[in-house]
């Protein structure tokens, strides 16, 4: 009785967590709805037109998806360097060895630090350095903001970068000195073609966590409506102008932001099912 | 432990006769809890009053700094007692909600906050701001701005203007400002809590502007003036209708409505024709409904946001303003209101003598 009883309340406790994230979807597209059929669903993604005009208001998400994938993108670029190394470091040339494990909880530390941190010190160190040195003459803007997240997703894409890493089995590594083999051509012909997938999976992990990164950007990007037309010009990434207009908006404009979030719950949810299934495949070959 | 327990008695002790002495001084009826939200502009003041106002009356008030918009929903949607509001309700958003009751609560001025190294008192007019946030003034040392500024080395350098990035009642008196002064500006961007600024950075919030602003060589941006005042940043003498250059002080902001006010208090006091007013001021307002009876609130909890709003109104209040850079109402605002809130109900029977 007593076991039912516990499978019961085990099968209800799993069944509300399906039902609130169905309940958001339903909410993001209901109050989206107008928005969409006002502008029509492609119109909406493709127009670059964000404008408040009374009687005259046009809504699009292009300039903000734009800024959104820029500021991804660069964020990975920017992040590949760094993390790519902690992760070989980690998994490999010192596997195992303290100064890996100091190194390991020091990175993944970096995952711990609230995003505000991270804007304030964007906005207090980094901000005046690109002033400095005339990156951009007002300081904030796609390139600044794209550094900081960088910064905050290394330790996602390391962290499961050095386990995958860690997992290429000894005998082909071992294989591959007996032939005669050094270090490096063994990380870049046997480590690499073997973990690569799952090293690819944790950094499409790592983009999903910057796609939906909204107080650091805000704090950082400059927080205009226009279509960025430079990696240094200011923009607004998709939270960030959901961040700093829900507060004012009504009708339309209320509507179009939460189309917006929409738009990035299924880009985001995309991206993190991809990186999972390619987790998947990775630990079975 | 004893010495523990103790200390807790007196402070359980202390806290019923503070909150006994509270309600004493309510005529009788329960403290209430009130809650509020919208502008930011004058959260500093209410943060000052609200508290007094616990003090003297036993009332607890919430108010929530969510932005002029944001307040004036929240009141439409009827879960909150007043609303904030920098600008006033459109005659559009009046007749989408039952009749409310505008209160004037005191004033306030937006600023032209600049970082400029070297240069302290720099002198614009309305058409030369215009043009700046327009993105026709590009430079610094543009003749138009050296023509306003003689004997005042202004440097080469690039303008970076910063404006809000949310929607804001700050934003709105800026705007209805310039669209006064400038055919430019009205016929390309006009007034609004949003407008499509062509140039520049945005922040969110005042803090935000006021930030970025501080932090940049070179910027320029408008934010209401407490928050000039409080971060110690510079800003600029304006050019009124006079043709006077003016600082944003307690007396030329409070100058600015020596005009005529009408009976519902709705109107803008930028650009204002009197002599030595800083033309950038504007009158900050608590919203609430005519009829309090709505969303199950209790008689006692209507009467407290009236007795709240007579208290913001009053002189023990009104004094607090320039001691938090605001400036206080003027004779003919407070007897006004006073009279507006007298035709306040509860449930049809008038509540506001």
């Amino acid at each position: 009785m007593n076991d039912k009883l516990y499978k019961v309340l085990l099968f209800i406790v799993a069944l509300i967590m399906p039902i609130v994230c169905g309940g958001v979807v339903y909410a993001l597209v209901t109050d989206a709805y107008d928005a969409f059929e006002h502008f029509g669903f492609f119109r909406f993604l493709t127009s670059s037109e964000w404008s408040y005009t009374e009687g005259a208001e046009q809504y699009g998400a292009l300039p903000f998806i734009t800024g959104t994938l820029m500021t991804t993108l660069l964020a990975l670029v920017f992040c590949i360097p760094f993390s790519l190394p902690v992760a070989l470091f980690v998994g490999e040339y010192f596997r195992d060895s303290r100064i890996a494990a100091v190194l390991s909880t020091v990175v993944d530390l970096l995952a711990g630090i609230p995003s505000i941190i991270y804007g304030l010190w964007g906005f207090y160190t980094l901000r005046p350095i690109i002033m400095a040195l005339n990156i951009s003459p007002q300081g904030s803007g796609i390139l600044t903001a794209s550094l900081v997240l960088a910064i905050m997703i290394i330790p996602y894409a390391s962290s499961l970068s050095a386990e995958f890493i860690k997992m290429v089995p000894n005998d082909l590594k071992e294989g591959a000195y007996s032939l005669g083999a050094t270090r490096l051509e063994v990380v870049r012909n046997v480590v690499f073609p073997v973990a690569g997938s799952g090293i690819f999976s944790s950094y499409v992990l790592a983009i999903g966590r910057a796609l939906g990164e909204t107080m650091t950007v805000t704090m950082l990007i400059g927080n205009t409506n226009d279509m960025p037309n430079s990696i240094t010009a200011t923009g607004n990434s998709m939270a960030s102008i959901i961040a700093n207009q829900f507060g004012e908006a009504d009708g339309l404009r209320l509507s179009s932001l939460i189309a917006i979030g929409l738009i990035l719950f299924l880009i985001t949810a995309i991206i993190n099912m991809v990186g999972k299934i390619m987790i998947k495949r990775a630990r079975i070959a | 432990m004893k010495k523990i327990l103790l200390s807790m008695m007196t402070l359980v002790v202390a806290m019923v006769i503070a909150s006994c002495g509270g309600s004493s001084k309510n005529e009788g009826r329960e403290a209430q809890e009130l809650s509020g939200a919208g502008a930011t502009f004058p959260l500093p003041f209410y943060n000052v009053v609200f508290e007094k106002f616990s003090e003297v009356n036993g009332d607890v008030v919430a108010y929530g700094g969510i932005g002029s918009g944001g307040g004036v929903r929240n009141l439409r949607d009827k879960i909150v007692d007043f609303a904030g509001s920098d600008a006033f309700l459109s005659d559009k958003e009046m007749c989408e909600m039952a009749e409310v009751v505008h209160v004037p609560t005191c004033m306030g001025a937006v600023v032209l906050a600049y970082n400029l190294e070297g240069v302290e008192n720099l002198r614009l007019s309305g058409e030369v701001i215009a043009q700046i946030f327009a993105g026709d003034i590009t430079m610094w040392n543009d003749e138009r701005l050296v023509a306003l500024n003689p004997g005042v080395t202004l440097p080469a350098e690039m303008i970076m203007p910063v404006f809000r990035s949310d929607g804001s009642g700050t934003t709105f008196v800026f705007t209805d400002y310039l669209t006064k002064v400038s055919k430019m500006w009205a016929e390309k961007y006009g007034r609004g809590k949003s407008v499509d600024f062509a140039v520049g950075q945005a922040a969110k919030g005042n803090p935000g502007v006021a930030g970025v602003i501080k932090q940049t060589k070179n910027a320029i941006g408008y934010v209401g003036s407490e928050y000039a005042f409080a971060q110690k940043i510079a800003y600029a003498s304006i050019k009124n209708k006079q043709g006077e250059f003016v600082k944003p002080t307690a007396e030329s902001i409070s100058v600015a409505a020596s005009g005529d006010m009408p009976a519902d208090t709705r109107c803008s006091i930028t650009n204002s024709d009197a002599e030595g007013a800083y033309p950038i001021s504007t009158f900050t307002w608590m919203v609430i409904y005519k009829e309090q009876n709505y969303s199950g609130r209790s008689k006692e909890q209507a009467i407290a946001t009236l007795d709240l709003l007579k208290y913001v109104l009053s002189d023990e209040a009104q004094v607090l303003t320039t001691e938090v850079h605001y400036a206080p109402l003027p004779a003919k605002a407070k007897e006004l209101s006073m009279n507006n809130l007298k035709s306040v109900t509860y449930d049809g029977e008038v509540i506001g003598e």
